[in-house]
Formats: structure tokens, sequence, C-alpha cells
């Protein structure tokens, strides 16, 4: 019997499961949301442009609204003010979603270490892949977002819900509240000044 | 245009004191820049007189410099009005200074409208305060922010502002 199957179909028919089948699909058409910030964006531009081609890769696919994205990539350094757009933009896109942090700013802050630039956006929000860089090569972005292919295709997702469980930072530890306070109040500062609210 | 920098320095010199007597003026000359001190009470007042007497009729520059640190110094804010006179080409530097608590001074966009976004930013980064400016309120940083950060009192890596926002986590997003 079985061989008669085998005669029959050959290799027409082969069998998986509904979710590794998604999951390729998936990681084969990725749509990139560039959030490109600084020079790691022109980087990013070249990456997609002909000489390197990502749509060899199927994600070439660039969309400026956050709801045709499911891959959110952070070129550039995110300043303070930025960062509540950014995190605004992430929620805004559909699920499954990934997101890459390409560059040295984008991941740490790279060379600005002041006031005004976000040490690092994984502090608050999620990062599946960091790219060294000032600025990474194309090569380098490529080689992330064949990285985050296999990432997804092992992953695996029916319905996006598998992200429920990672429900915390994913980044450095959380800047010490105490610490916020104590040089606050050192530097005379009120308070009561007030917080960040990027939702509402 | 026979006249050479020095000549027109001076005759700017001449008329101003001339039309405004009652207003101390320092005036000091480096390199052919001509520059004067005006007390801030009489600014607004002078710059009127820059722009109507002696044909000052565009603002290049509006900005200021902390003295906090600075050796021999004896005022903290000096406030620097950088001045051109489109049709003879003069440069004049007209400075004031400011101290604690009193970081008041009126607004020059009465005089030039280009003041605007210059006064707005050396309120973002100074915590000097225009009065009678149209539409004041920080220029560059977010509304919420408290401090003045190109105070040389203020740290460069901020007092808590990078890190005060909410975590996003996969689950919550």
């Amino acid at each position: 019997m079985a061989s008669e199957v085998k005669k029959q179909l050959g290799d027409n028919i082969f069998l998986t499961t509904l979710d590794a089948a998604a999951s390729w699909a998936r990681s084969n058409s990725l749509w990139p949301m560039p959030f490109a910030t600084a020079c790691c964006g022109i980087e990013l531009m070249s990456t997609a442009a002909s000489r390197h081609d990502l749509s060899r890769f199927g994600s070439e696919v660039m969309r400026f609204s956050p709801r045709q994205c499911d891959l959110m990539i952070v070129a550039g350094r995110v300043a303070m003010k930025m960062l509540p757009v950014l995190q605004r933009i992430w929620l805004q896109m559909p699920e499954p979603k990934w997101c890459i942090s390409m560059g040295a700013c984008a991941c740490s802050g790279g060379v600005f270490d002041t006031y005004a630039v976000v040490q690092g956006i994984d502090r608050f929000m999620p990062v599946d892949v960091y790219i060294p860089g000032c600025p990474p090569r194309p090569e380098q972005l490529i080689k992330a977002i064949v990285d985050l292919q296999e990432m997804i295709k092992a992953g695996g997702t029916y319905n996006a819900r598998e992200f429920a469980l990672r429900d915390s930072a994913e980044g450095p530890a959380r800047f010490d509240e105490e610490e916020l306070i104590r040089i606050r109040e050192r530097n005379g500062l009120k308070l009561d000044s007030p917080k960040y609210d990027p939702v509402h | 245009m026979a006249l050479d920098n020095t000549t027109v320095g001076s005759e700017v010199q001449i008329r101003l004191q001339s039309s405004l007597p009652d207003v101390a003026q320092t005036w000091s000359s480096f390199q052919g820049q001509e520059r004067v001190v005006v007390p801030a009470s009489h600014i607004l007042t002078f710059l009127k007189a820059c722009r109507d007497v002696t044909g000052f009729d565009q603002l290049i520059d509006l900005t200021c410099v902390d003295h906090l640190e600075m050796q021999g110094a004896v005022d903290r804010f000096e406030l620097v009005y950088c001045l051109l006179s489109v049709d003879v080409g003069t440069r004049l530097i007209v400075k004031t200074y400011l101290n604690e608590p009193n970081l008041t001074v009126p607004s020059a966009t009465q005089v030039w409208f280009g003041a605007d976004w210059l006064e707005r930013e050396a309120y973002d980064m100074f915590g000097i305060v225009f009065e009678g400016h149209p539409n004041f309120k920080r220029l560059l940083l977010p509304d919420e922010f408290v401090s003045f950060p190109l105070r040389k009192d203020y740290p460069q890596q901020g007092r808590g502002e990078r890190h005060n926002f909410p975590i996003i986590t996969r689950s919550k997003s």
C-alpha cells in the first residue's frame, strides 16, 4: 500500500504541520518597517537597493505604514523625544512582528552618552536581533535578516500568542528607580515631574 | 561703499550714542568687529534703535552663553544678538548680562520676527524667559522636560530623563 501511494504521488506531497508551513511562509515574506533616523538608514537603503538587493531574501517590501509591516528595523540613534513615537509605531504593527536593532546607537546609545539619547532601545521595547557596527554594512543587515528567518522558522506560531509568555523587559536591567530618585534629589529636581506615556 | 569697516563701526557707535544718551553702552572692537554691552533693562529700546537709527534690518543670531565656571566672570548668563545691516554689510554684536533669579528680558520678536525660534531655543537650553513672545514654549525638547540642558551645572548624562519611559514587553505589544 505504502509503495502504491509513493508510486502514485511521488514527491508531489509532503506532510508537515500547519505551524511549520505558516512559519516558513512568514519567514520568507517579511515586510520591513524602516525606522531610519540616522546614518544606519543609508545602509538600510543601500541594502534594499539594487547592489545588495534585499528582495533576494523575500523582504524587500518596505512599507511606511506600520499597519502593513511585521519587521521593525530601528536604524539609527533614538532620541528621547523620538522614543514615544517608536513605541507607538511598534504598538501599531500587527502581530506576529519582529524587531531588528541596527547599529551601535540603537543597540546601546553608541557614542551618544548624553541626556537626549536613549541608551539602547531594548530597554523599552522587545528586540529579536542586534546588529553591531557604526554603521553596519549591508551584508550584516542581510545576515541579520537571514538569522531572523531561521528564528521564525524554528519558533513557529499558530496565532502569534507565544509572545504572551515574554512579559518581562528583554534588554539590560531596568535603570534602578531608587537610583533615579537619588539622582534627581541630588540635582534638586522635583520628583513629580511628568511621566511619559506613549500610548495615551 | 568707500567706507572701511572701522569708519562704519564708529559711525554706528556715534549715532547710537547720540540717539540714546541715557542708555549705558560699553563699546569695544576686536578685529574689526564692533561689540556693545547694554544693560538688560534697556535692551529692547536699544535693539529698536539699532533697527531704526542705524538700519540693522536682520537678526542673524540670538544665543546665550553660560559663564558659570568662567574665571573672572561677574555675571552668569550673557545674551548675544548678532545684527546685520543688509544694505551696508555692517555687523554689530549686542550683548547683555542676566543673573538668576531674574532671567527675564523683553522679546525681540516685535523688532525682528526672526527672533521667534531663536528665543524659544534660548529658553529651551538656558531657561531665559522672553516676555511678549507670541508663542513661548520649548522648541527642541519635549514639553515635559523640566531642565535646561546647556547650563553648565546640568550633568551631561541628564537627570534620568532618558530612563523615564514605560517598558513595552512582547506580551504587552
